[in-house]
Parts: C-alpha cells; sequence; structure tokens
C-alpha cells in the first residue's frame, strides 16, 4: 500500500445516549444537524478542506445509517484509489473477538489498518463535534514543536471546565498537567478530542495500554495521563472559532439555533471551507404564497405555506397554510398539517404533525412543567404520526412507545 | 436492463433564446433554480432504466460538458455501456450539419451498442416522461416509429412545433411542421422510438443524400410506408424554445402541483452537485410564492420569482416576477421585475430593470448594469 504522511481516525461508536430518542436507532455523528447535514459531515469536511485522504470511521453503536451514508466517501472527495474512507467496525480475530472497550482500545483494535499506511503521523478524530478546522496546520505546529502528541483545544467558561478534559500549559504551549472532568480545574483550556500522535509513538502507548487491565482504554483517561507520566512531549494546539459538543438534546437545539443569527459564528456560506454532505436530488425549496419566513434556515425540497420563525427546516419537510413553527428543528421530511403549532421542539425524520396540534404548549394554571430537560424542550419521535387537536406540555420527549404512560392532561 | 438506448439531440435551432444560449447549447440553459435542461430528458431516461445514452454534441458545448461530466450524477459512469459523448464531423462549410451526418459519423457507437430499440430526443423538455411506458407501447404497437406527443394548453403554437394527427389506435395519420391552421392538438415532443436497425438504415440513406435532418426528411416523407404511432405523454411538460416559452414554463414552477408532479410523483430529476448550505431568511425578509435554490440569503423581498444558487438578497431589494441566476450580486435597493438575469450578473445599487411578461428583460451573462 501507498504510503501516507497522516491517517485519520475517526471515532464514530458512540451511542450519544444523552440525545435520548434521537439516537435510538442510529449513532451520534449520523444525527441531523443544520437543515442538511450530519453530524459527521463537519468532521469528514475538515478532513477534505485539509487535504487528508485517508480515514478510518471507527462504528459500533447502530452502524446502519451512518455506514450508508459514508459509502464510498465520494462527497468529501474520499473514494480514492489509495487511500479514502474505510468503515471499521469490530470484528473478529484469530483469538476470538471483542467489542470496542474504549476509545483508545477502538483504534488499537485497528492498528493494522494504521500500520498499513506506515504513515508518520495519526490524527485522531470524533464525530461528535460542529466545528471548522484546518488539521494541516495543527500538523504543522506538531511537526515544528516536535511533540509526541498535540491536542487541540480551546477556552471555555471556567463554570463549565468540570465537563471537559482541560489541560494546563507553560508559556511554549507544552502541556504541563491535565486534569479530566475536575471540580478544581487549573485551567480553562479545554480538549476538543483532537489529537495527533507521532504513529510510533501511539503505537507503543496503545499497546502498554492493552496490557494494562485496569485500564479503561480511554484517551483522556489513561492514554494521555500516561503519556503525561512519561514526560513525553506534549503540545496543546489552541483552536480559535466555533466549536461545539453536541452530545444533549439542549446542546443540539442551541448549536442549530446558534446558525439563525443575523452573522452566525459558523458560517456555513462560506465557499472557501464548504461543508459537504450527501446530495439527494430534491428540487429548490417552495415558499408559498401564505408564507411568512424569518430568520431561519429552509433546505432543498421544502415546502413552507405557513409561518416560520427562528427555525431549522431541513430537506424534504413541509409546512401547511396556518401552521406555525417557532424555535424549532423540523428534520428531514416532516410534514406539518395545517394549523398545527410547533414551540421549540425537535421533531424527528418523516414524523406527521396533525392539524390543530399543539407541539410545547406551555402548562395551563396548576400543571407542573414537564422536566425532561432543563431548557424546557421538547422532543418528538422520528417515523410518527401525532394525531390531530392534541396539545403537548413543553419539554415532553414523546415516543410511541412511552405514549400509553403519558397522563391524559399532558396529550389532550 | 432495458432493451433501450437513449440518444440526445444537442444540434436543435436555440435561437429563440437569443442571450441565454449565446454561449451555450440549448441543453445547457439553466432551468428552475438548481437544473439545466437536459437534467429533465437524462434523468427520465436514467428513470426508465435506460443505461446506455449518446449525447450528440454540436457547437458550444463547453459548459453543458462541464455540468454533465462523466455522467456520475446519473450513475451513467460505467464499466458496460454509460455515457458516451458523441462529436460532430469535421465541418465543411460555415453552418450547421444536421444531425443525420452526426449520426453518420458516429454509426460504430451505433453499430456496437447492444440494446435493440433507439430512444431519440431534444434536450429543452421540462417534463417527467415515462419513456418504459413508451417502449412497452411501441412493442405492443408492432411500430416502425413511435411519436411521443402530448396535449396540453402548455404548449403554445409558437414555431418550432410539429402537430399530429392519429386515429383512436394511435396511428399517426399526419404530421405538420409548424401549420398556420392547426387543427390538432397533439403537438409532438420531438422525442421518438425506433429500432436501431431501421435508425442506421435510414442514416445511411440520408447521408448518402446530403440529407440533413432525421425526422423532417427521412422519418416524416415515409408516413404512407412506415407504421408510425403516436404515444401520449398525459403529465406536464414545458417545451422551452423561445424566450418566451423559457419564462413561462419557469414560472409554471411556481404552481405547487406543477412543482409536486416533476419532482416528487415519478422519478427524482437529477442534477450536478454544488455543496451550498440551507438557504438564510434573515429577519425581515418577505418572501412569497417563489422557488429559491440553496446557498442564498434573503434579507429583502422576493415574489413569484425563481432564484438559483447563492443569490443574496440585501435589504430593501425587490425581486418581483423574475429568474435570477446563479451567484447574482445585487447592490442596495436594487428593483427587478419581470427579468431574467443570467450567471454572475452583478446590478449596481439602486438600479431599477423591468421588462414586460411577454417580453421579459433578458440581461446576459457576467453582465455589469
Amino acid at each position: 500500500m501507498q504510503k501516507k504522511e497522516v491517517v485519520a481516525m475517526l471515532l464514530a461508536g458512540g451511542q450519544g445516549s444523552r440525545l435520548g430518542i434521537l439516537t435510538k436507532k442510529l449513532a451520534k455523528p449520523a444525527v441531523p444537524f443544520g437543515g442538511k447535514y450530519r453530524i459527521i459531515d463537519f468532521t469528514l469536511s475538515n478532513c477534505a478542506n485539509s487535504g487528508i485522504d485517508t480515514v478510518g470511521v471507527l462504528t459500533q453503536y447502530q452502524p446502519l445509517t451512518l455506514n450508508t451514508y459514508i459509502g464510498i466517501g465520494k462527497p468529501w472527495d474520499l473514494d480514492r484509489h489509495s487511500g479514502g474512507v474505510m468503515v471499521l467496525p469490530p470484528y473478529v480475530k484469530e483469538q476470538g473477538g471483542e467489542w470496542y472497550k474504549g476509545t483508545a482500545n477502538a483504534v488499537y483494535q485497528n492498528l493494522d489498518f494504521v500500520s498499513g499506511y506506515d504513515p508518520d503521523y495519526v490524527l485522531i478524530l470524533s464525530g461528535d463535534h460542529i466545528y471548522k478546522m484546518d488539521y494541516s496546520k495543527m500538523i504543522d505546529f506538531h511537526k515544528k514543536k516536535g511533540a509526541s502528541i498535540t491536542i487541540a483545544v480551546i477556552p471555555v467558561p471556567w463554570e463549565e471546565t468540570h465537563r471537559f478534559g482541560v489541560m494546563k500549559t507553560d508559556e511554549t504551549g507544552r502541556i504541563v498537567e491535565f486534569q479530566e472532568k475536575s471540580k478544581q480545574a487549573k485551567s480553562n483550556l479545554a480538549s476538543m478530542g483532537v489529537y495527533v500522535f507521532n504513529w510510533q509513538d501511539l503505537k507503543r502507548y496503545l499497546e502498554a495500554d492493552e496490557a494494562d487491565p485496569n485500564s479503561s482504554n480511554d484517551f483522556g483517561k489513561n492514554v494521555i495521563p500516561a503519556m503525561l507520566g512519561a514526560r513525553e512531549p506534549m503540545y496543546a494546539f489552541p483552536f480559535k472559532g466555533y466549536w461545539k459538543d453536541v452530545g444533549t438534546i439542549e446542546s443540539l437545539w442551541e448549536a442549530n439555533m446558534d446558525l439563525l443569527a443575523a452573522d452566525p459564528e459558523l458560517k456555513l456560506n462560506d465557499s472557501t471551507w464548504k461543508i459537504f454532505a450527501v446530495n439527494h436530488s430534491l428540487p429548490p425549496q417552495f415558499v408559498g404564497p401564505t408564507a411568512d419566513v424569518q430568520s431561519s434556515l429552509l433546505s432543498d425540497g421544502s415546502l413552507v405555506m405557513g409561518k416560520v420563525h427562528h427555525s431549522v427546516i431541513f430537506t424534504g419537510a413541509t409546512v401547511a397554510p396556518g401552521a406555525e413553527v417557532i424555535d424549532s428543528i423540523l428534520m428531514p421530511g416532516v410534514r406539518v398539517e395545517a394549523n398545527a403549532k410547533i414551540h421549540k421542539a425537535i421533531i424527528g425524520e418523516n414524523t406527521v404533525v396533525g392539524s390543530g396540534t399543539h407541539i410545547g404548549a406551555p402548562p395551563k394554571a396548576g400543571e407542573a412543567p414537564e422536566l425532561s430537560n432543563e431548557a424546557g424542550i421538547t422532543v418528538i419521535e422520528d417515523h410518527i404520526t401525532v394525531p390531530a387537536g392534541v396539545r403537548i406540555v413543553q419539554g415532553t420527549v414523546l415516543s410511541v412507545a412511552a405514549w400509553p404512560e403519558f397522563p391524559e392532561e399532558r396529550i389532550s | 436492463m432495458r432493451n433501450l438506448m437513449g440518444i440526445i439531440n444537442l444540434a436543435e435551432p436555440s435561437e429563440g433564446l437569443g442571450e441565454l444560449t449565446q454561449h451555450r447549447t440549448l441543453g445547457a440553459v439553466p432551468f428552475g433554480g438548481r437544473y439545466r435542461l437536459i437534467d429533465f430528458t437524462l434523468s427520465n431516461m436514467v428513470n426508465a432504466g435506460i443505461r446506455n445514452v449518446g449525447i450528440l454534441l454540436m457547437d458550444r458545448f463547453g459548459p453543458l460538458l462541464d455540468h454533465i461530466k462523466d455522467g456520475k450524477e446519473w450513475d451513467l459512469d460505467r464499466q458496460r455501456d454509460g455515457m458516451f459523448l458523441l462529436p460532430p464531423p469535421p465541418r465543411e462549410s460555415g453552418d450547421g450539419v444536421g444531425n443525420v451526418k452526426n449520426l453518420a459519423h458516429n454509426r460504430s457507437y451505433l453499430e456496437k451498442s447492444r440494446q435493440d430499440y433507439v430512444l431519440f430526443t431534444g434536450s429543452n423538455m421540462v417534463g417527467n416522461i415515462d419513456y418504459a411506458k413508451a417502449l412497452g407501447f411501441h412493442q405492443e404497437k408492432r411500430a416502425d416509429v413511435t411519436v411521443i406527443y402530448n396535449q396540453t394548453r402548455n404548449l403554445d403554437h409558437n414555431p418550432p412545433y410539429t402537430a399530429v394527427v392519429t386515429n383512436e389506435d394511435g396511428r399517426v395519420l399526419d404530421i405538420a411542421l409548424n401549420p398556420q391552421h392547426c387543427t390538432s392538438q397533439k403537438i409532438a415532443l420531438n422525442m421518438y422510438i425506433l429500432s436501431k436497425d431501421l435508425l442506421i438504415n435510414l442514416v445511411d440513406h440520408g447521408a448518402a443524400r446530403q440529407k440533413r435532418d432525421l425526422f423532417t426528411e427521412l422519418i416524416m416523407p415515409r408516413l404512407p410506408n412506415l407504421k408510425i404511432y403516436g404515444y401520449e405523454h398525459e403529465g406536464y411538460v414545458g417545451a422551452v424554445n423561445s424566450l418566451k416559452s423559457y419564462y413561462q414554463h419557469s414560472m409554471e414552477l411556481l404552481q405547487p402541483d406543477v412543482w409536486q408532479e416533476l419532482f416528487f410523483n415519478h422519478g427524482q430529476i437529477r442534477t450536478k452537485v454544488k455543496h451550498e448550505a440551507p438557504v438564510r431568511y434573515l429577519e425581515g425578509s418577505k418572501v412569497s410564492n417563489s422557488l429559491i435554490a440553496s446557498g442564498c440569503i434573503i434579507a429583502g423581498t422576493v415574489e413569484n420569482s425563481i432564484l438559483f444558487r447563492g443569490v443574496q438578497v440585501g435589504p430593501g431589494v425587490v425581486i418581483k416576477d423574475s429568474i435570477v441566476m446563479q451567484k447574482a450580486q445585487l447592490g442596495a435597493e436594487v428593483s427587478l421585475k419581470n427579468a431574467i438575469l443570467d450567471k454572475d450578473v452583478t446590478i449596481s445599487a439602486g438600479k431599477s430593470l423591468t421588462g414586460d411578461p411577454r417580453y421579459p428583460l433578458v440581461i446576459s451573462k457576467l453582465a455589469r448594469v
């Protein structure tokens, strides 16, 4: 096989359990985002725009949608004779096989894939984040510093540091201390889960990590602390720009709403750094004579006859006359029938909202609020029909399986 | 695999479209916000199971080749069959050579093709036509030639058009080119099915006798000798052969039932992918009854119009009854009515451009106004 300077390993096996019903049938990286994309498009497009042409995608949880979506990688220029995209699920080896035990173990189980390209550097990525980043600049930084590992970092608000792995660095950018999800953070530089490793160092540490029966085989918890303990030259690469972990209902909703700002920090229209996605051959969107569309994103094949304010409307979704969609996300193929109201909600793919139904209705006097999430976002499962004329209280997470458990007054 | 191959003839008269075809062949004229005219014919063919498509090139085909590339978007990048670009013979004189000579020049392609039937079409029909059904009709009638026609009000009787008269069995009794007094509502769509052997015979005969046009010079005169049938396509169809019909059929896309029928009820219409972002509607945007392609950013007013990809409509800009092609730059307070802006046009601030519904104002590609 032809030698490659850089091989990227993209971790896409996570369940994303905090996204609840949105990840019941698909892995988190396959969750639709931003009107026409899936979350993984951002990382794959970053690879394409950074000139990285060899990407292993590590899958495990509900991989069908993701595998179908990635295909031979054509939209991201990853359909190559040499390299390209390779989906890497766990497989059975001579001495039996096992699931990926952790992020480090997932890469460990695919060391043969990486070896085949005899790379100098391995770029570890995750398919859970929304950001635009030039990895080639980070690799240049890594070379210049003579590092064994470079970790991309971004400043986060101090009150959120406990959710991240944070890095304390010296004046040269060298990492002197690393804290994984600590309550007493000494730095607010959070790891973005983007690492550049020297291939030989990565191999050595993954083999050592695998040999340690007490390790949970995780990059953040085990491999990075071990390297720091061994005084390896480790550097933090400061990233400037929009970066968001969309691991929860709130953050997914917020990240979509961020795109609706008058001057959004993450620009999707930038022709020098396009976000590529699988295209569905749909016609231009139709905005009807009775439509009122403000501060929103609409995608190909959508049809709007009603009111859409501050919302993200995915491909092929329709909003009938008299209907109202505010502060909401309509996933691909959602059909909103006449006079339905949708407020601050995420409606799953191909779900039908019956006429006159109110989703995200404020609780009536004396009615306790639904507390499935702090932000009060209502979530409706994909591929279901919400009957006409019902009222669904804000903050409800509605799935067909849970339907009989809902008290009468919540869905009335 | 269907026993049918397609040939798309780009050597069609295109003068009626003025500036829109100055630098491009008719099939490459942008249409419907993100398409080019040829997308409809190509997609219809592929949707009918046709896997071998020859494209007879004539001139000004640069933009077309850039659009269709290797046929990947239509799954025509194949080991066996696929898409074949058929160049014209070297020119002996200044004017066009006609499709008979062009076919004769590419005779070996016809001979080598494995299919027994050929669907011969132009590239300017907007529709979602089921060619598989048309082939079934052709075989059932044991016809020599099956002409596909339509009888809707959409097709105006402006030349060039071909009227056919059929009996109740569908047999064609008369064919007339641009008749002054048209007695038939059945307008041929410049697409017909015949056997490959018959096509090769006609081409050989015609090429040796300096004939130019396959249909008018070789098929029409044989009406008494050949079994020519008419197959009716019952759905929507628009023939784009003049600026007026271009504008008219574009505006018909703003009828939701036409939009639905063309793009959703039958096979998909495929086109080249551009990877543009979803459309951004800013605070204060007023959009109604319009077709908007991806990549647009809208702050102003858009009514009864079609915006192609990547058009920016600033606050104060007003676009009515117009077609604005890819990447137009519109300055502040620009106002358009009954206008067609070709690709990459720049209109400076404050300008107001107005055409007439029957004679839309056309601004040619790359123009600065």
